[in-house]
């Protein structure tokens, strides 16, 4: 079987659990078929820090063209400026940018104006970017095409059309997790018609099969639930190490954004700072409301406890799950969450969100409500000062780790295309 | 007769390194960026200090007593002038010899101590005063603070350490419809004398001066002299205060400042009414004029001219407090490479940096900026000053557990000339069954 796949992202490429995701399950499936092609919209000169632009680009570095990072996966790049995680406003913004940078060098080069190579509109880049993956569907004789989060299922339908072969669409995140309720009806829309469209539709958690149906109208028999794994830690990756520091750790980890509840988060740490002094958090993570969180956290006088790190690529995030006491998830709404999982593999308890879908995976673990600010200090204060329970949870993480594989999740897959092939 | 008095601000901080994260916290790594610091050193001083330093002992040697200037030069910049660029202390020490320089006192570090710890304040314009000396051989007479701060307190606090002047910016809301070129006394003052920015003509050289958009571009010495000369019968002193880095740095060499320079004495010198003077000279030959009231805090800048360029945005108020907090602390281990630190960070500049004032002054603020936001000017300094809190920390403990094993070798000394006194006296008692329970 050939598995034609559409994502956005890719390692080293990453700013997100999505491009992880898409990693964690093209690997094990690239075991399980005969082969699995990876498409995914260059991204070099586009991405940045956002607000805090403390990423250094060349981080960033993706050649051109063809490019594959593993044996077992090809994986195709075309140029275009999408990006994960893009709202239509940032993209907006992206793009005026994009522009400005242009006419400048054009001016600068000889006074030509600007011409127009971007497209003005979001949507006409995804179909855009649907136009030339259909002709990489043209590469081989797929047997079934997997699409990633809503950017891709223009491309996902137009492979289909060429091909005539039969859509998976695969739902990370829907539009509703990301902009809550002030969501962008194009996209909405983007999402419909690939979902009606796909043959099955893969919802990455229940909590996502439930907003899938009530809120797209999407037939449930159609929807499978397949929970995301997590790829063993790399054995360059220390499991414990020692922090240059005495207090206790809690993390956040993830973009700064208003879906990731952030603010509950240093709400907490506020309360818990109050009850105990041994302790610091560290926000670590880049998005939009990184400014007003710094501000907030220094009007809280929070300054000597309190740490930013803006963007963590992979080695600063291993480091920091190693060096972590307790790994906190606010999420508002999350369809799945990988990087509790991943703070587990470092044995950090962790505390998560009852508004996320790995919590539907953990059964020893503390479930909150996002918006519970008093029960999240809370439970930080006693995970900390019990040893017993730091001890009882961690032990109870490797459980739950133990029945969680993308071996697993993929072999679900595989199965999910015999029903359709 | 009128006097033209020119004063010049050279400050170089301590940049601290972008790539000091959280991470690095605790790793007792350097959290200054040197490499960045001698660039800039090296870059400023060959194309501003160098070459002005030349042009002014070209002037003096012209114009013999008759040009005469003042320089106010940070404890910060002449460490790293030591460092990276000593010929920049050996042009300076040419120029004091001259005998038509006055060197200013400010406080060391550059810093905003006046406005968190008064005892901290004077020991940095202490230190200042006799680096002043040990350099160039004068004690500094006249004060200026940290981008031209000032206000009645500080007046009375510097009057107190015996200065004779301080200067401050000529701001309206305080002048009213007074001038600022005559001399004035602080309203609380008896002896001290006030002088007076006049920013108008001080930013024509220091901010316009190249601006072509502006009116008067292309400005020539001629017609800045003839701005100056026009205020023949309303003036005592013209006091033109500015950075030093306006020559071939701000302003660059290409823009003509060199030229304009070169030209400026001569102009203003062919009205013979005129004569430059230095700070300590106006003093001396101009009488108080009237008393100014400047109960709030006034500076040079920004349009608002006041604090809020360092002070009063929630990042900048936080770090601030968190870092005069630790002044009982840091104190308290008498090591002088950790008191150093403290006062380097104190640097006005780390706070300037944190500004989010992006309207008029934005450009101004980005210019002078080496971070790309004010968020992570915040987070890189708070990364930097939390290091050195923990290493305060860690130097407290390990002194603490040093004076304790001390003791406790005094003692077990003790217990041992005791016990021997008593094996001497009684032989030692039998080890019984409970004593070895223990």
């Amino acid at each position: 079987m050939k598995v034609l796949m559409f994502g956005w992202e890719y390692p080293p490429l990453i700013t997100g659990g999505l491009g992880t995701a898409c990693y964690g399950l093209s690997q094990s499936l690239s075991r399980l078929v005969e082969k699995v092609t990876f498409v995914l919209p260059r991204i070099k000169g586009t991405v940045d820090g956002g607000i805090l632009d403390i990423v250094d680009a060349s981080d960033f570095e993706l050649p051109p063209g063809r490019e594959s990072y593993d044996e077992q996966v090809e994986v195709v790049t075309i140029q275009s400026r999408l990006r994960p995680y893009l709202t239509h406003d940032e993209y907006q913004r992206e793009l005026g940018k994009a522009i400005k940078t242009r006419q400048t060098k054009r001016r600068e080069s000889g006074g030509l104006s600007f011409s127009g190579d971007y497209d003005d509109d979001l949507q006409r880049e995804v179909y855009r970017y649907a136009e030339v993956a259909g002709d990489i569907a043209r590469l081989d004789d797929y047997d079934v095409i997997h699409a990633h989060d809503w950017m891709t299922f223009p491309a996902g339908i137009k492979a289909k059309q060429i091909l005539k072969k039969p859509l998976v669409v695969h739902v990370h995140a829907l539009e509703y997790d990301r902009a809550g309720d002030s969501v962008h009806q194009g996209i909405v829309e983007i999402e419909k018609q690939g979902m009606q469209q796909a043959d099955k539709v893969i919802a990455v958690s229940e909590r996502t099969r439930d907003l899938i149906v009530r809120k797209y109208g999407i037939d449930a028999s159609k929807v499978e639930i397949i929970h995301n794994g997590v790829l063993p830690l790399l054995n360059h990756h220390q499991k414990r190490r020692a922090k240059p520091f005495d207090e206790k750790l809690v993390v956040f980890l993830g973009r700064v954004t208003m879906q990731k509840g952030p603010e509950f988060f240093l709400e907490a740490a506020y309360q818990v700072y109050r009850k105990m002094k041994n302790v610091r958090f560290v926000m670590a993570g880049h998005g939009d409301l990184l400014p007003s969180m710094i501000m907030k956290m220094a009007q809280m006088k929070l300054t000597d406890r309190f740490h930013f790190t803006g963007f963590v690529g992979e080695e600063k995030r291993n480091q920091l799950l190693s060096m972590a006491d307790l790994f906190v998830l606010t999420s508002i709404s999350e369809p799945f969450g990988i990087t509790p999982l991943e703070a587990l593999q470092h044995d950090v308890p962790v505390i998560v969100s009852k508004q996320s879908g790995v919590a539907e995976v953990l059964r020893h673990t503390i479930k909150v409500d996002f918006w519970d600010v008093r029960k999240i200090s809370d439970a930080i204060i006693n995970i900390l000062q019990s040893e017993a329970l730091t001890k009882q949870l961690v032990e109870g993480g490797r459980l739950d780790l133990e029945a969680i594989s993308w071996e697993k999740g993929a072999q679900k897959v595989v199965n999910l295309y015999r029903e359709i092939v | 007769m009128v006097a033209v008095s020119f004063y010049f601000q050279v400050h170089q901080p301590y940049r601290l390194h972008r790539g000091f994260d959280f991470f690095a916290i605790g790793s007792g790594r350097n959290y200054e960026d040197d490499q960045q610091n001698q660039d800039i050193l090296r870059k400023v001083a060959e194309k501003c200090y160098l070459p002005t330093n030349e042009l002014m002992k070209k002037l003096i040697k012209r114009y013999g007593s008759d040009f005469r200037v003042a320089y106010c030069i940070s404890g910060t910049a002449l460490d790293q002038f030591k460092t990276h660029a000593p010929e920049v202390i050996t042009s300076f020490q040419e120029l004091a010899e001259t005998g038509c320089v006055e060197f200013l006192a400010e406080s060391y570090y550059h810093s905003l101590a006046f406005l968190f710890s008064k005892t901290e304040f004077v020991k940095q314009v202490q230190q200042h005063k006799k680096l002043i000396k040990d350099l160039f051989g004068k004690t500094p007479k006249v004060f200026r603070y940290t981008e031209l701060i000032y206000n009645n307190d500080l007046a009375a606090q510097v009057e107190s350490m015996g200065f004779k002047g301080i200067l401050a910016e000529g701001v309206e809301r305080y002048l009213d419809w007074r001038s600022p070129n005559y001399v004035y006394q602080p309203v609380n003052c008896d002896k001290i004398a006030l002088l007076l920015k006049n920013y108008r003509l001080s930013d024509d050289i220091a901010f316009r001066f190249s601006n072509q958009g502006w009116s008067e571009w292309p400005l020539t010495a001629e017609k800045y002299a003839s701005w100056l000369h026009r205020l023949e019968k309303d003036a005592d002193v013209i006091n033109l205060f500015m950075d030093y880095e306006t020559f071939g740095e701000h302003q660059w060499s290409d823009s003509g400042i060199f030229a304009f320079l070169e030209h400026l004495p001569e102009q203003i010198l062919s009205n013979k009414n005129f004569a430059f003077k230095t700070p300590s000279e106006v003093i001396r030959s101009c009488k108080p004029v009237g008393r100014v009231d400047v109960p709030e805090f006034t500076s040079w800048a920004d349009t608002e001219r006041d604090t809020s360029a360092w002070l009063g945005n929630h990042i900048q108020d936080a770090a601030a407090h968190q870092l005069y907090a630790m002044e009982k602390k840091v104190l308290s281990t008498k090591d002088e490479g950790l008191i150093e630190a403290w006062r380097k960070l104190q640097s006005s500049d780390h706070f300037y940096y944190m500004c989010i004032k992006w309207l008029s002054d934005g450009e101004v603020h980005r210019y002078f900026n080496p971070y790309h936001t004010p968020y992570e000017a915040f987070i890189c300094f708070s990364n930097a000053m939390n290091e050195l809190d923990r290493a305060i920390d860690k130097y407290l403990s390990l002194r603490k557990a040093d004076a304790t094993e001390q003791k406790r070798k005094r003692r077990r000394k003790k217990e041992v000339a005791v016990g021997s006194r008593n094996i001497a006296a009684v032989p030692a008692p039998p080890l019984s069954a409970s004593s070895l329970d223990k």
